[in-house]
């Protein structure tokens, strides 16, 4: 399946991706409106020091781990392959952020974790990070 | 090939699975006393907090069985396992034959026998949905609940029923909450935090006498309720294994492919007693991650493949009104702790390598250190200046990094 994959080097830790991430999981329309004076919640975030910095994610692993300690069966496989959680499901118990190898699902305030899904259910229709990314150091592919 | 599970939660769900990732062909019978679709244990007390529902409360979607050609014979009670003549005997009669045999029969509420407590009409134990069901409906305003236990058990009960109940009073022996979970220092603040909820938290003491509606305690202090839950600890369900032959220890033993002592009969979950990664020793881990894994590996070895489950260690991810509580491994070892405003951390090391963490109220990718102790990663091998700080995968070699970001996983 297609996943997102970082490209160390390019990143210039400009922060786009965390910022479009937010904007394409807010349901909102206007990017000013959806972020402006809020704490924003990114499902990719960029980890740096110095002259590194590069973006973490998802990984959508094969077996993941997430998936089979979540205590409420929240967390399924969509029929695309990427790894999702059913928010009405999710009682923030936070047991996969307890097992996830990446650190990349977060807890959130509203209650349910919060984690990459490929934007392939919100209206951006593809991941957001990637295609904000200004020197295409977050790729979308096969490998 | 003729599957058999016993039991219909967590662990028979990970072998249903796990058979299911190798067989698609093979028949599975799964056989529980309780009448329902497979739920989340963990979800009662969410359930009563209003948080859940019977609905979002399952632990698959509705077409699980359906989807995975699972005849569930739920509402069925498995009264022996003739392990000569290779089936099950039900209560009613029936006899089911199997191949493979998975045991997930869980564990029950272990109730100690007290003075006075079998005239307590309204008291109530706290680990299925008809004990979750049972309590919710006798809780009215103003009622007054005592819960025997400050494990995990009986504080999520607490909060569960707090904003349906008058006032909640736990009382517990051991001198301090969650003694399984965290350390003294982590207890108190979880403590705190938990009372400044309403509930009353009595340690150190124990009921040693009921009446109708008044425990006294060891101290001769007497609490008057009017409804009580006992939530003192539970006990694996071996009977079924044990009268099988299966070796037993406070669990049944079972080996890295999760098979017991007797041929062809595996068991998962609350009711097994696994290898603990830590210790090496049989240690009954009882948490749902590890009943998954344990089910998942149990279904594919019985499936014929080579599965190991060798990497089951203590973890738990708790909450209560709000503050967060990860912990792994244990605390066996040098201690590097740091503290904030509502914030508690701890970090365990031991010969080199990261053997546990306490943390609580900042939790954010806690899953970096988890996967340290699981990996048994060096600490040596690791910028451990920058993890001492929080989990990033900023703290590892370059090279390794790069790849594991780099492969398809």
């Amino acid at each position: 399946m297609k996943r997102i994959y970082v490209n160390e080097e390019w990143c210039l830790g400009c922060h786009l991706c965390e910022y479009n991430c937010a904007f394409a999981n807010s349901g909102e329309k206007d990017m000013v409106k959806a972020l402006k004076d809020r704490e924003i919640s990114p499902r990719v975030q960029v980890e740096e020091r110095g002259n590194i910095h590069f973006a973490v994610s998802c990984r959508h692993c094969e077996e993941p781990l997430c998936m089979k300690a979540c205590i409420a069966g929240a967390i399924y496989r969509g029929e695309d392959g990427a790894v999702c959680i059913d928010r009405d499901k999710c009682v923030g118990c936070c047991t996969c952020v307890l097992v996830c190898p990446y650190g990349a699902v977060a807890p959130s305030a509203e209650g349910a974790a919060l984690k990459c899904e490929l934007c392939l259910q919100n209206a951006c229709g593809q991941p957001a990070c990637v295609s904000g990314c200004p020197n295409g150091a977050i790729v979308y592919e096969e490998r | 090939m003729k599957y058999v599970i016993i039991g219909n939660s967590t662990a028979a769900v990970g072998c249903v699975e796990g058979i299911r990732t190798a067989d698609r062909e093979g028949e599975i019978t799964l056989i529980a006393s309780e009448p329902y679709h497979t739920y989340s244990r963990p979800l009662i007390s969410y359930l009563l907090e209003g948080k859940a529902t019977r609905e979002s409360m399952r632990y698959r979607p509705a077409d699980f069985y359906e989807k995975n050609r699972v005849t569930a014979m739920l509402g069925r009670t498995a009264k022996e396992i003739d392990p000569d003549e290779k089936n099950v005997v039900l209560e009613d009669g029936g006899r089911i034959p199997y191949d493979k045999l998975l045991i997930a029969t869980g564990s029950v509420p272990l109730v100690p026998p007290i003075e006075g407590l079998n005239g307590v009409e309204r008291q109530f134990t706290f680990q299925s949905l008809d004990d979750a069901e049972a309590l919710d409906a006798a809780l009215f305003p103003g009622c007054r609940v005592l819960i025997v236990g400050a494990g995990l058990i009986g504080l999520k009960c607490a909060e569960g029923i707090h904003q349906k109940a008058g006032h909640i009073t736990v009382v517990d022996l051991a001198n301090r909450i969650l003694p399984s979970v965290l350390d003294e220092e982590a207890s108190r603040m979880v403590q705190r935090h938990i009372e400044a909820h309403g509930v009353e938290i009595i340690l150190e003491d124990s009921a040693v006498r009921f009446r109708e509606q008044e425990a006294e305690l060891q101290s001769g202090r007497r609490i008057p309720f009017d409804i009580l839950v006992m939530a003192a600890g539970v006990r694996p369900c071996v009977s079924l294994a044990k009268e099988a032959g299966c070796k037993i220890g406070r669990g049944v033993r079972i080996g890295r492919h999760c098979e017991t002592s007797v041929p062809d009969l595996y068991a998962a979950g609350d009711c097994a007693e696994g290898i603990d990664a830590l210790t090496g020793e049989q240690k009954v881990l009882a948490i749902l991650p590890g009943a998954y894994l344990q089910g998942e590996c149990a279904g594919k070895s019985m499936a014929g493949q080579n599965a190991v489950f060798d990497r089951g260690m203590a973890m738990n991810a708790v909450g209560f009104f709000g503050l967060h509580i990860l912990t792994a491994g244990d605390g066996d070892g040098e201690a590097i702790v740091s503290r904030g405003p509502g914030e508690y951390k701890k970090l365990v090391v031991k010969d080199g390598l990261l053997r546990g963490f306490i943390l609580v109220g900042s939790i954010a990718r806690a899953g970096i250190y988890t996967a340290m102790i699981r990996e048994q990663t060096p600490v040596s091998t690791v910028d451990f200046q920058l993890l001492r700080e929080k989990p990033q995968l900023l703290a590892f070699d370059r090279q390794e990094r790069k790849k594991q970001l780099a492969a398809a996983h």
